[in-house]
């Protein structure tokens, strides 16, 4: 069957292909590395994002990155080890009493321990920016479809929460304009101290609006018993965690482990289970999304990504770290390079966003 | 269809009930009207179709609410939803999806239509509702109209038998409005939905109504009964009704059509009468917008806008929504800065001035008064104003008891009715006399009583020397108040003249009586009764700015 025009890419598939990298990031602090994924992800999320809210979450992560660059710098040259090696200026150094050891205040500062610094900083910059790419390529309502119907209702409770984040940022926003009107202070800890109980009660009111259009809506009616459902649910959620518990064991250890993997295969009983013993109601859905071969490619090109850089750190583990004795630049991992290269398919094969669609159309008639 | 059989409503710590012993039937397929002034139970009679009233606001029903033969009693909301779709007051609070046939299928989900089913109805409502060109759009990124199209389509889409309604063009310029009421006309007519709709702009849609229930100011007090019947007596009427009785017609018609083909006759007795010109003083200029821009990221909200505002003068800031109405309000109280042109109040900038500063210069009454209000009391908040303003101790509560004589000290500003809410918001925005005072939309929400009050206390404003703009979509307020009415359209000034003119001669725009009695030009029924009343040749009562 051919693809609609009006289908989207799954979900899921975008947060694999995001994942994928977040992984490929996590496994290298090579600055030309990190570098490519960031532009990688930039240039898929550029061509491939709708106009919808969330799709502006790119650039919130991506200056929640800078931040997070910033301060992992600030506090290594403030409080950090004093790292060996070329020192490039030094801070006034605070003698700090004997039960503090190994906190230090100031102290030389070392162009090995600001760079190191500013990679692993990078490193955590780039992850962030692979979920942000996650969240602006994949809209969190078609993701929360996706969840087993035992978890339906944690869905529906995370669906309105994400909702709400943009409201909150508009009541406040209210707030501070009304709080002008009267004359009063709209900066400063005066002015913020007014806005929490207005915003809180705005977002109150809204919430029981949203619950009473649900219910309206039909919101609720199911067949199963609640008994059933909470047992459907708790199965489901515990086999979620089993699964994540494990798969994070597994990766760090970067080996198999048998513990890993037993807890790997239970909780994936257990999903199994409370998948198949939820009654799905009477929920239907529309527009279901499907895997198609799109999904397979963009999900098979961050893998691609995401194996080249573990490839090559198993071949050379030097070549994907940033060189500090003595300080160099960072070795080209061709293999590597090429592979994260493969994680732009998803800018041909995904389906333009409607937006973009609609733009292209007028371009042409 | 939907029936009422002795229902009482009274809700939790209060102390009398809001509807009692209510009963009343509405027919299938047919379109129904609620009318009342604010506060006497529109919105409750509507919840309690569904069972909202008393499943999700508490309190106590006695007596039956039936809908399609199922007791609210018996069945909860989500029980009746394939019964009856509701659409409440404030469509944005509603949406659960983010793209708009995610919204439309959802409450079909719910039910647990099939695919294909599901498929064709939206499809079908796309159609109907006219949002077939809007369908993958992100809810965020509509107009106010389009919005509220997309929340009825919400409630439609799994069709239910009878459709209920609390004020859906109520946030709406005239033309969205009338799109939305005939798509609801519509589906009366194709698929033989009974709607319930509860609204205070009669004008609007009294013509599409064929029963209306008149809810009175004693919560006992429901008559229903067909149109014409109603409003042959009912206080609350729309203008045509209003001039039907001024110039003596029976039966008293109800839309503009009907009144058109008995106008000729009170034509030619008005042109007896002379209507002079006379030209009011035109005051100093209080505020000046010079080639002002503005743009929300890449979208241009103002585009070169010049104007000048002047002491004395009623404007009337009219335009669709999403026109720039309320950006350029924003400019001139100063809660934006000009990023391209220049605002000046008196010759300053109201960005640059300090919150203390600005509100002596120019005060702004928002479009939802109570975001004005945070005190836990009437007494409270009027002395929080005398603070905030550093005026003497007392001018607020002055200013609001000139506005509306005896509010309550103890009274919380949530439980006013909205006429006294706008009435205390704009007490607290006069109180330090800015020259200029700006209100956004200010009669939503507001019955013809409290409307008519406003009028008479804006024209006393301008009397007074301020200069008042009015950024409304309410053409029958504008007839009733503006001396000059500024039309925006993308952002740009189409029309600045003065409002007779503006008025009569523009579609969208124009009155019930304006179109009525057009080419001649009368605005209003108060104009009209008496110029009918004054012997011929004497002056009629309203002045006109001449410009």
């Amino acid at each position: 069957m051919l693809r609609s025009r009006l289908q989207p890419l799954h979900p899921i598939a975008w947060w694999c292909w995001a994942g994928t990298l977040a992984v490929a990031a996590s496994r290298t602090t090579n600055l030309l590395l990190l570098g490519l994924i960031l532009a990688v992800v930039a240039w898929v999320v550029s061509t491939r994002r709708g106009n919808s809210p969330w799709a502006r979450s790119f650039g919130a992560l991506l200056r929640l990155g800078l931040f997070v660059i910033a301060i992992r710098v600030a506090v290594q040259v403030l409080f950090g080890d004093r790292v060996p090696g070329d020192t490039w200026f030094t801070l006034p150094s605070v003698p700090l009493p004997h039960w503090a050891a190994g906190v230090t205040i100031g102290g030389p500062v070392t162009a090995q321990a600001a760079i190191g610094a500013f990679c692993q900083g990078l490193q955590i910059a780039v992850i962030l920016a692979c979920f942000g790419a996650a969240n602006s390529l994949a809209s969190s309502f078609r993701l929360l479809r996706c969840v087993p119907a035992g978890l339906y209702e944690v869905a529906v409770a995370v669906t309105v929460a994400i909702s709400f984040t943009p409201q909150v940022v508009l009541s406040i926003a209210r707030v501070r304009d009304a709080r002008r009107l009267r004359g009063r202070a709209t900066t400063g800890l005066r002015g913020w101290r007014g806005l929490a109980v207005p915003v809180l009660d705005g977002a109150l009111e809204r919430s029981v609006a949203l619950a009473a259009s649900m219910d309206a809506r039909g919101f609720g009616r199911r067949s199963s018993s609640p008994k059933r459902r909470r047992l459907t649910a708790a199965a489901t959620l515990a086999g979620l965690v089993g699964l994540g518990v494990g798969l994070f064991e597994v990766l760090d250890s970067g080996s198999a482990s048998g513990i890993g993997l037993a807890v790997i295969l239970l909780g994936g009983a257990l999903v199994i289970g409370g998948m198949a013993g939820a009654s799905r109601g009477p929920r239907s859905r529309y527009r279901p999304d499907r895997w198609r071969a799109a999904e397979w490619l963009v999900v098979a090109s961050g893998l691609v990504a995401a194996g080249a850089v573990v490839a090559a750190g198993g071949s050379d583990p030097s070549s994907l770290t940033q060189p500090l004795y003595p300080l160099g630049l960072p070795a080209v991992p061709l293999a590597a390079l090429a592979g994260i290269l493969i994680a732009t398919l998803p800018s041909a094969v995904a389906p333009a966003p409607a937006p973009v669609r609609a733009q292209l159309q007028e371009a042409a008639a | 269809m939907i029936s009422f059989d002795r229902v009482t409503v009274t809700y939790p710590d209060a102390p009398a009930p809001v509807l009692d012993n209510v009963s009343l039937t509405i027919e299938e397929g047919h379109f129904a009207l609620v009318m009342g002034a604010t506060g006497a139970g529109k919105s409750t009679l509507l919840r309690c179709v569904n069972g909202l009233v008393p499943h999700f606001s508490g309190g106590r029903l006695n007596g039956t609410v039936s809908v399609d033969g199922r007791s609210t009693e018996r069945y909860r909301p989500r029980e009746l939803a394939d019964a009856v779709g509701y659409v409440g007051q404030d469509a944005d609070a509603t949406f659960v999806a983010d793209t708009v046939e995610d919204e439309l299928a959802y409450a079909m989900e719910n039910l647990g239509v099939d695919a294909a089913t599901m498929r064709r109805r939206v499809e079908d409502v796309l159609d109907t509702l006219n949002l077939h060109p809007l369908r993958q759009r992100a809810i965020t990124t509509l107009s106010g109209g389009q919005r509220q199209r997309v929340a009825i389509g919400a409630a439609f889409t799994a069709s239910p038998r009878a459709l209920v309604l609390d004020e859906p063009t109520s946030s709406l310029d005239p033309v969205s409005a009338e799109e939305v009421l005939a798509s609801l006309a519509r589906l009366v007519h194709d698929q033989g939905t009974t709607i319930l709709v509860a609204e205070h702009r009669l004008e609007r849609i009294v013509q599409f109504a064929d029963v209306v229930v008149a809810l009175g100011a004693a919560p006992g007090e429901v008559r229903s009964g067909v149109p014409a019947e109603i409003f042959a007596t009912s206080d609350l009427a729309p203008p045509v009704v209003r001039l039907a009785r001024v110039a003596g017609w029976s039966p008293v018609p109800l839309s503009v059509r009907d009144a058109r083909r008995l106008a000729p006759e009170l034509r030619r007795r008005l042109e007896a009468v002379r209507r002079p010109v006379v030209a009011a003083p035109r005051g100093d200029r209080v505020a000046k917008v010079k080639a002002l821009s503005a743009s929300y990221g890449p979208i241009p909200a103002l585009a070169e806008v010049s104007l000048d505002l002047h002491q004395g003068e009623v404007v009337a800031l009219m335009g669709r929504n999403g026109s720039g109405k309320s950006t350029l309000l924003n400019h001139l109280v100063g809660l934006r800065q000009a990023q391209r042109g220049s605002v000046e109040v008196l010759g300053r900038a109201p960005a640059t001035l300090s919150a203390p500063e600005a509100i002596r210069l120019v005060g702004l009454v928002p479009q939802d008064p109570g975001a004005l209000l945070c005190a836990e009391t009437v007494a409270a908040e009027c002395r929080d104003g005398d603070r905030d303003g550093g005026l003497a101790e007392g001018t607020t509560r002055a200013v609001l008891e000139s506005l509306v004589r005896g509010l309550p000290d103890s009274a919380h500003p949530k439980d006013l009715s909205e006429g006294q809410r706008l009435a205390l918001a704009l007490a607290l925005v006069l109180a330090p006399e800015p020259p200029l005072l700006l209100l956004d939309e200010p009669t939503r929400g507001l019955d013809y009583g409290a409307k008519e009050r406003l009028s008479l206390q804006l024209r006393q404003l301008a009397a007074r020397g301020h200069c008042v703009v009015v950024a409304t979509h309410d053409v029958e307020l504008v007839a009733e108040v503006a001396d000059r009415v500024v039309v925006l359209a993308d952002g740009e000034v189409i029309t600045d003249g003065p409002s007779r003119s503006v008025v009569c001669h523009s579609a969208g725009l124009a009155s019930q009586v304006a179109r009525i009695l057009a080419p001649a030009e009368w605005l209003t029924v108060e104009e009209v009764a008496s110029a009918l009343a004054a012997p011929a040749s004497e002056p009629a009562p309203r002045n006109e700015t001449a410009r």
